[in-house]
């Protein structure tokens, strides 16, 4: 039972909506809800009375349910009051004398989260029983927490403040000492534990042991003692932990990363795509002040579900690093935007055909992929993209570790095999053949270019982010953007075509890629293009066989699928 | 006159009886074994035909039989659920982890007569089903365990179990297992879990009901070891035979564990129904009465977990009379006839069997007090009420046991309690750890308020509690009350 499931199985593109309904009411009202619903692998199981109050816009309190995980059953907050029809001897309803069938309360409460609903059923949230019980359990959640919340990470997003201002009460009959337990426990390297702020509700070890297939956590003790904890000997260490945190509904877990560095209040929250692999997942930027703070998942069934990996949440580092390219450089002088294109350009326009050699990086969003392969049609340029291979794992990491890999064949920048014109340029460039090459992204030298041979150019143009040997011999360095520092969309090694916000501004002078890109592509063919990237997206996908249909607006917040 | 009626412990306590398998032939063990596996098939009026399965099924329901493992639930009902279409094994478990504090009857068959609960285990076994079935033994046990195990290996080489048992077809194999010392192991799916090798988390129901997802998320019955040996003396003499022990709906005897002040403690038989509480104490053949001067206090009816009775307290009985009119009757504690149903009614339980009689030299607040300790040590931690409850109740009453309490406790004992039970938490143990708190508070509040009040003088002169307890106490003073009751405290716990 405790197998990974692999993210093609969470995935796929959603329950197909399940047609055969049932009549409930929920507090009166009468509903009429799926007889089925996804579980949390997403098979179709009778729906809970906590998805039926949902779907009649009722919310139901709860810490240990979770959409994509085992139902655990043990936190309590969602005990809700029921009855059901009664039934005669022969099995139909018996009813009221004005018609209405007569419903037999049950005497005991039920969680929401694991009792299915049935015809007839009612439901009942609002009650005095059911508000004493909500208090009543966040009253015993309370007695043994530590008042930690001025310096707790979780405050401003934690369930436990939200309840107890919801449903709790506003004093404390707790007059014993408080059970202690550990704190600031290294679970694991990413992984700082609060024992004392855990509630219990085993979100943490369901998520490593039934999502990840990792027994790294546990309980050790037993009743009020019981603490969460690694295997002896053994390191809270995967490839996953960091969702741990998102998942806690209390501080109890938390990211050294995170940690103590910024208030969740002041956070702006960008939706985003993860630019580390070919996966792509769904992503919030959390940044305050033009800087990054940390990446949260944001939940895409298509794609990661509600996770993502530590290796791409914490691969954001870079784009505050103080080497960051910021100036536009003509021949190791500082100069402008204006005089580099006017320069750059007008070179471009009098180059031969075949003079002109393109390395891109498949880094880029679709639509700078897209300027670039119009570049190349109208330069005749012979042009690739750098691959980028890593170890993938079952669940999210993929070995592609290009988030555009898609994106640049389906524009055209390279072929279905990326990478394998490369040899070819760096050949060209050693003979004379290539006079000019323009880099995008990528360290081409490291790429197997020899440097040497780069001295030989008329004309060197690189734009990247940061500093490396190719942009040590660029003739014209133009700072680009990360993807944080920009919009765009990338189409994920299944097709799925996402897009992502520009969650902070770029560094000094530098611009996202496809801002000039269209202007050069505009003064070399004289067409002119949309100066915006919803209009930039919609032409592309006019033009693109693969996007054709396309709409900016359309892909929404989860993205459209495309054939690849 | 009331006396045992010795079922279960017929040979059990004869002098010279031996667990081991030669013995148990000697007195005719095994017979109904080798009846229950070659029961004719029976042909019914409309034709269809019931295998012996189905006829010691049927049996059960008609011998009435109920649980005795806490919760009363009726044997044959429990058999019906059984998922028997699944294509899944169906599992049997022999509930032996007797660990309802007050509780020594399953032992003695364990003991004394491991081979009477092996037969009726295996007619268990076969009735549904099972090929693989488990005994779940409490790990202090160990010398049961190694009763069983022998017990076991008897049966193994006689042919009794195993591969073609008897030379009937059937074949069974059973397995020992020891837990390893938690009271939540007796609850079924705990025990489940636990069996699986985890964590004994009693599990949701919904879904995970043992009959449909039990042991390896296969059919699964749980059964007490004093049901199991009910089952052989049900085919041996019929259903309908064995419902004529006991009262209707209450049949059979039952193993009453009697304990506490009482001259005479000890497991003794009775016919369900057919002796009264009063009886099980004060009777020259059962309890033979309190100690000398003693005058009784309260009774606690079917181990810790049972609401406790008030001596002098008189209970209103709800009952359909032969008319089928509902009458109230009126009884004292004493007078209620041990069974399932009237201590039901009387709100409490028969539960496990264990009656715990408490006469006047103690305090109801230190009898809670240990009660309180013994749950919150075995509470499972897995859900939130009964996880922070049980502690939050047994601090308040080892202060108040320590004399300082505070005017409040009692009321405050009462609102947690109050906030447990009911189907808050996942298993019973939520019920089991706040029914004697509601039950003794409520019925000795005197004490509690007392107590309580004692704490007074304690709060205004010393504070705060931590530096104070090991200045009172070392000073080994015994001036002040509240010192002298801080002092004994500290000195037994330490
Ligand atoms: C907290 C708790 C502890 C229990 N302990 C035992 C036990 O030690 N032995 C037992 O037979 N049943 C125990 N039970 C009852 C079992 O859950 C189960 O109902 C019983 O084994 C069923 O057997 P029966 O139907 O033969 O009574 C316990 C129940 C609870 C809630
Ligand atoms: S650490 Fe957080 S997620 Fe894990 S059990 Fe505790 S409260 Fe739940
Ligand atoms: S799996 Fe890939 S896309 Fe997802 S977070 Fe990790 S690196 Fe980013
Ligand atoms: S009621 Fe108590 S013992 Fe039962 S599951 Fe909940 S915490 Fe565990
Ligand atoms: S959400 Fe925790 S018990 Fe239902």
């Amino acid at each position: 039972m405790s197998t990974a499931a692999p993210a093609s199985q969470l995935m796929g593109d959603g329950v197909r909506p399940a047609t055969e309904t049932i009549r409930i009411r929920v507090n009166g009202r009468e509903v009429e809800v799926p007889k089925t619903m996804p579980d949390w692998q997403g098979k179709p199981v009778p729906t809970t009375m906590l998805q039926a109050c949902e779907w009649a816009g009722v919310t139901v309190p709860h810490y240990c349910y979770h959409p994509k995980l085992p139902v655990a059953g043990n936190c309590r907050m969602c005990l809700v009051e029921y009855g059901t029809p009664a039934l005669g001897p022969d099995r139909q309803p018996i009813l009221n004398p004005d018609g209405t069938p007569r419903i037999v309360k049950s005497p005991r409460p039920a969680i929401a989260c694991a009792t299915p609903v049935t015809p007839g059923m009612e439901i009942y949230t609002d009650t005095p029983g059911v508000k004493a019980m909500r208090a009543g359990v966040l009253e015993f959640l309370l007695i043994n927490h530590p008042l930690d919340c001025p310096i707790c990470d979780q405050a401003g997003e934690c369930k436990l403040q939200e309840y107890a201002l919801d449903y709790g009460e506003a004093f404390s009959r707790f007059g014993e000492a408080k059970v202690h337990k550990p704190k600031a426990v290294d679970l694991g390297p990413r992984i700082v534990f609060d024992a004392e702020r855990c509630i219990l509700c085993t979100r943490c070890i369901r998520f490593t042991r039934d999502i990840v297939g990792d027994d790294a956590l546990g309980i050790v003790h037993r009743g009020s003692y019981s603490t969460i904890a690694t295997a002896p000997g053994r390191a809270f260490d995967n490839n996953y932990t960091l969702n741990t945190v998102d998942l806690c509904p209390v501080g109890a877990l938390t990211s050294r990363d995170f940690r103590f560095r910024m208030r969740v209040w002041f956070l702006k929250e960008t939706p985003s795509i993860c630019p580390s692999c070919g996966t792509g997942c769904n992503i919030r930027i959390g940044s305050r002040q033009g800087r990054i703070y940390r990446y949260t998942p944001r939940p895409n069934d298509a794609v990661n579900s509600h996770w993502m990996c530590d290796y791409g949440r914490l691969n954001y580092k870079w784009i505050h690093r103080p080497d960051r390219l910021q100036k536009v450089e003509i021949r190791g002088r500082v100069s402008s935007w204006e005089l580099a294109s006017d320069q750059i350009l007008q070179q471009l326009r009098v180059a031969s055909p075949g003079s002109v050699g393109l390395v891109a990086s498949a880094r880029l969003s679709n639509e700078e992929l897209w300027l670039l392969s119009r570049l190349k049609a109208r330069l005749h340029a012979l042009s690739d993209a750098v691959p980028r291979e890593g170890e993938g794992d079952a669940l999210l990491l993929h070995a592609d570790r290009n988030p555009n890999t898609q994106g640049a064949r389906l524009t055209g920048v390279c072929y279905t095999e990326m990478g394998s014109q490369l040899p070819l340029i760096w050949e060209r460039i050693r003979t004379g053949q290539i006079r000019i090459l323009l880099v995008f992204g990528e360290d081409v030298i490291r790429q197997g270019c020899d440097p040497a041979s780069l001295d030989q150019l008329e004309m060197l143009v690189v734009c990247d982010v940061l500093p490396n040997a190719t942009t040590a011999k660029a003739h014209f360095l133009l700072p680009g953007c990360a993807p944080a520092e920009k919009s765009g969309t990338f189409t994920n090694v299944h097709g799925r075509v996402q897009r992502f916000h520009a969650a902070i501004p770029p560094p000094g002078e530098a611009r996202p890629e496809w801002q000039f890109l269209a202007e050069w592509v505009t003064r070399l063919t004289g067409e002119s293009l949309p100066g915006h990237l919803p209009g930039l997206f919609n032409r592309m996908a006019s033009e693109v066989r693969a996007f054709q249909g396309l709409t900016w607006s359309e892909l929404g917040d989860l993205g459209r699928l495309v054939p690849v | 006159m009331p006396a045992e009626y010795r079922l279960i412990l017929k040979h059990a306590l004869e002098p010279g009886y031996t667990p081991d398998l030669a013995c148990y032939l000697r007195h005719g063990g095994y017979e109904t074994l080798r009846k229950g596996l070659t029961l004719p098939p029976r042909t019914l009026p409309d034709g269809r035909s019931l295998s012996p399965q189905e006829q010691i099924r049927e049996e059960v329901v008609k011998s009435g039989l109920r649980g005795r493992g806490g919760a009363g639930f009726p044997c044959g009902l429990k058999w019906s659920f059984v998922d028997r279409r699944s294509g899944k094994p169906i599992y049997l478990i022999c509930n032996a982890d007797e660990s309802e504090p007050g509780t020594f009857k399953d032992r003695q068959i364990i003991y004394r007569d491991p081979h009477q609960l092996l037969e009726g285990m295996i007619l268990a076994c076969f009735a549904n089903d099972v090929h693989l079935g488990f005994i779940y033994i409490r790990g202090e046990f160990t010398e049961g365990a190694r009763i069983l195990e022998r017990a076991l290996a008897e049966a193994r080489d006689h042919g009794l179990l195993g591969k073609n048992i008897l030379g009937t077809g059937y074949d069974l194999d059973i397995l020992v297992h020891r837990g390893a010392g938690a009271y939540i192991c007796g609850e079924e799916t705990g025990l489940i879990e636990s069996l699986e090798g985890k964590r004994p988390y009693p599990r949701i129901k919904p879904p995970y009901f043992p009959a449909v997802l039990g042991l390896y998320l296969c059919p699964t019955i749980v059964n007490n070891v004093e049901t199991l040996c009910n089952i052989k003396h049900i085919v041996a003499m019929g259903g309908s035979e064995f419902a004529k022990i006991g009262t209707p709906n209450n049949t059979g005897t039952r193993l009453v564990s009697l304990s506490g002040h009482v001259r005479r403690p000890g497991c003794y038989e009775i016919e369900t129904g057919k002796v009264t509480l009063g009886e099980l104490i004060f009777d020259p053949a059962f309890g033979g009465g309190l100690r000398e001067g003693r005058q009784l206090q309260a009774v606690i009816p079917g181990g810790v977990s049972a609401k406790v009775f008030r001596a002098g307290e008189r209970v209103s009985l709800r009952r359909r009379g032969l008319d089928g009119k509902e009458v109230v009757e009126e009884r004292d504690v004493l007078d209620l006839p041990y069974d399932f149903d009237t201590l039901i009614a009387a709100g409490s339980m028969s539960g496990s069997g264990a009656v715990i009689v408490i006469d006047d030299s103690v305090s109801m607040v230190d009898v809670l007090a240990n009660i309180s300790a013994f749950f919150a040590h075995e509470s499972c931690g897995q859900c939130t009420p009964c996880r922070e409850g049980s502690l939050w109740m047994a601090k308040i009453l080892k202060r108040l046991a320590s004399g300082r309490g505070r005017p409040r406790d009692a009321e405050d004992l009462l609102h947690i309690a109050d906030n447990i039970p009911g189907g808050r938490t996942i298993c019973a143990f939520g019920d089991a750890c706040s029914w004697p708190v509601q039950s003794t508070v409520s019925k000795f509040k005197e004490q509690f308020l007392a107590r309580g009040a004692e704490g007074e003088p304690y709060r205004k002169v010393a504070q705060p509690a931590a530096t104070s307890v090991a200045r009172l106490s070392g000073t080994g003073g015994g001036a002040h009350p509240a010192a002298s009751a801080l002092a004994s405290s500290v000195s037994t716990a330490s």
